[in-house]
């Protein structure tokens, strides 16, 4: 077991391809850290470079306090998990399992006392005499998985190790990662692009674009504070509504009425090269119909009305999706967050607004409703860098904060 | 998608699949007819031998003449087809793993060597073999059939080692394994089968050439079996020898047979594998 830090870790590819860039991690003894970003950010190579599998074009990375640059994977003493599962086709699953045993030159019986208690965890017993071709994808998994534990090495790395899982058995698999490696305690970095995987899975979570880190932390705490546009857009399913603002007269104009700012949100505006159009991000559970708003709650927000164009009733709760005038956000991160999600997913900058409403609210499709949005959860965000204004100190406050 | 099979279809087809087989196969047939034959009996023009002999195969193995030959082919061939397979394998490597600049020019030369009509070539290889010292011997014939064998070695090769997972190489060095220990117990028994695929092909290839063998040779030193064939004359001079080509003709035809026929699928793999995803 060993913390594994990076320091200043870059990538160029000979082609001159930059895929990393200056990326700074410090990973904790034990600790569960994803990697987490859309496809071509950067994370399979920066896991790879923590594998050894390719070469750190700049920076440091250390493995329990060692310099690692130069060392062969064989003696960093890290086992890896790859997204195909890289099974040794022409070996058993006992024999795939205690490849790397054998590699260590451990005596006969130790390894098969290891494969088997392997095995016992992973519930992979009966199969141990079968042929990964002979196989499901989740018992393939499974083996990988054995194989990157039997060894006890210092760290896990695991890239995509769910992603050619349908999605109940990725649902089921994600808590058996996740037991695991709480149960042994192993410094694990976790490569996903999926962002619920993300939220779910790590201690802590690293998002990356082209090649940089955007922000590092708890999953809860990038949720509610996100650095900027890019991380506010990418955590969260449905994910954040993203609307145009205008800066008039020390308030907002946007197509959902006229929001009044803080104190120092208008300071930070009043600068001589302060953003005269930004963008407001708000997340579909900060509506509520505003026939269920108490008065004190009221005071705290906005409201406005739109005509329901779907209603899906989750049973707890409604997502409600309302059409909304006016001018469409843009950046180049909403556009980016738009192609990785396939637009589908991502209606974030759309004239469509996503809400979460609760499931006493009567509203039916194609009525139009009055609803009410929580002011003090409101992000507002420079379009041209994308970083999040009303941050204070790491802390969202809001649009009213003084 | 069903295919409707009735009796009459069927009937049809095996009917034509017999012409097909008895049109390919009646000439070889009847050369082995012919090597069981006695002289006396060789030009009766029946199907079934009258009298059955073995006095043909006693013949040519008792002529230095084809046990030379024999020699000549066996050992030009299995060199040949090592050397072809070892840069072929090197170059297959290469070309499926790598992106190295002149990659589309190495696998357009190689095509175009194997497309090359070959015939245009022998008058000058014979200038340059008679120059060189190495016309009629072993090298003489072995440097050609490399040259026009590896192409096919790098095409069927290439198309094996596409279809490896390089995964597993990285894995392998993950689980602590050394480059060579990784190509060893890993990538080496998955690329095996190409490999043996591989070297039945070039072996064929190299084992049935006539043309270089008869330009590029002129004493029994390095005359191989098809090109001996030409030159036989029987136990003694007034002999016809009819019965012993044809003998000679089996013995050289049977281990391709049972080549192919014991490695059928492999072989067929290894000529269309890259056709279709596996
Ligand atoms: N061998 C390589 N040569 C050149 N560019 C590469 C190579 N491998 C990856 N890249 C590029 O580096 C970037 C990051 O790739 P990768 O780390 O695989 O992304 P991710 O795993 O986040 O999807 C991509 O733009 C990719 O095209
Ligand atoms: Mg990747």
């Amino acid at each position: 077991m060993a913390d594994i830090v990076l320091d200043k870790v870059s990538k160029s590819f000979p082609d001159g391809t930059v895929a990393v860039q200056d990326v700074d991690l410090e990973i904790a003894d034990g600790e569960f850290v994803i990697l987490v970003g859309p496809s071509g950010c950067g994370k399979s190579t920066t896991l790879n470079m923590i594998a050894g599998l390719e070469d750190i074009s700049s920076g440091e990375l250390r493995i329990g306090g060692q310099r690692v640059n130069d060392k062969a994977p064989r003696d960093r003493d890290i086992a890896m998990v790859f997204q195909s599962y890289a099974l040794y086709p022409n070996m058993t699953v006992r024999e795939n399992m205690a490849f790397p045993l054998r590699l260590a030159k451990l005596d006969k019986e130790t390894i098969n006392a290891k494969v088997d208690e392997a095995a016992k965890v992973l519930e992979l017993t009966p199969l141990l005499d079968r042929k990964p071709a002979n196989l499901s994808g989740g018992q393939r998994q499974r083996v990988a998985m054995g194989r990157a534990i039997v060894r006890q090495p210092k760290a896990f790395l695991m890239d995509e190790p769910l992603s050619n899982l349908d999605a109940k058995l990725r649902v089921q698999m994600r808590t058996v990662v996740s037991r695991l490696q709480k149960q042994l305690g192993t410094t694990t970095v976790y490569v996903t692009h999926d962002q619920t995987e993300a939220m779910t899975l790590g201690d802590r979570v690293v998002i990356m674009r082209g090649g940089a880190v955007q922000q590092v932390g708890p999953p809860q705490e990038l949720y509610d504070h996100p650095r900027n546009l890019f991380v506010a857009g990418f955590i969260g399913s449905p994910s954040m509504n993203f609307l145009h603002a205008a800066v008039q007269d020390g308030g907002l104009h946007t197509a959902l009425g006229d929001v009044p700012l803080g104190d120092r949100v208008r300071r930070e505006l009043e600068a001589a090269d302060a953003p005269r159009e930004l963008i407001l991000g708000i997340r579909p559970e900060h509506f509520e119909d505003a026939e269920l708003v108490d008065d004190d709650t009221r005071r705290r927000g906005l409201e406005f009305e739109a005509p329901a164009d779907i209603v899906e009733s989750m049973g707890s709760d409604k997502y409600v999706y309302f059409t909304v005038e006016g001018e469409k956000a843009s950046a180049a991160e909403l556009e980016e967050l738009a192609a990785d999600a396939g637009a589908a997913d991502f209606a974030g900058a759309g004239g469509n607004l996503v809400t979460r409403l609760s499931a006493e609210s009567p509203v039916t499709e194609g009525q139009t409703r009055r609803v009410w949005f929580n002011l003090e959860k409101i992000h507002l965000f420079d379009p041209s860098t994308g970083r999040n204004l009303t941050l204070h100190e790491g802390r969202a406050a809001g649009a009213l904060a003084d | 998608m069903a295919v409707e099979t009735t009796t009459r279809a069927k009937l049809r087809w095996g009917l034509l699949d017999v012409l097909v087989v008895v049109f390919a196969l009646v000439p070889v047939l009847w050369i082995a007819s012919l090597s069981f034959k006695t002289p006396a009996t060789l030009t009766d023009g029946k199907f079934i031998p009258r009298e059955w002999t073995l006095d043909n195969y006693k013949t040519i193995f008792d002529t230095d003449q084809f046990v030379r030959a024999l020699i000549n082919s066996i050992g030009i061939a299995l060199i040949a087809t090592l050397i072809a397979v070892v840069l072929g394998a090197m170059a297959a490597y290469a070309i499926s793993r790598l992106d190295f600049p002149g990659k589309r020019l190495l696998v357009g030369v190689s095509l175009l060597i194997a497309m090359f009509p070959q015939v245009s070539l022998v008058s000058p290889l014979f200038e340059i073999e008679r120059q060189l010292k190495i016309f009629d011997t072993w090298p003489g014939l072995i440097l050609p059939y490399i040259t026009f064998a590896l192409p096919l070695a790098i095409y069927t090769l290439s198309a094996f080692f596409k279809q490896i997972p390089w995964d597993l190489e990285k894995a392998a060095k993950m689980d602590g394994a050394t480059q060579a220990q990784a190509f060893r117990r890993v990538i080496a028994p998955l690329a095996a089968p190409g490999l043996f695929t591989t070297a039945i092909l070039v072996f064929i290839f190299c084992w049935n050439d006539f043309l270089f063998a008869i330009s590029l040779t002129s004493t029994e030193r390095s005359r191989t079996v098809p090109a001996a064939l030409s030159f036989f004359t029987g136990a003694s001079q007034f002999e016809d020898p009819a019965g012993a080509i044809c003998a000679a003709a089996v013995v050289i035809t049977v281990p391709i047979i049972l080549f192919v026929l014991f490695f059928q699928r492999r072989i067929v793999s290894g000529l269309t594998s890259g056709a279709v995803k596996g």
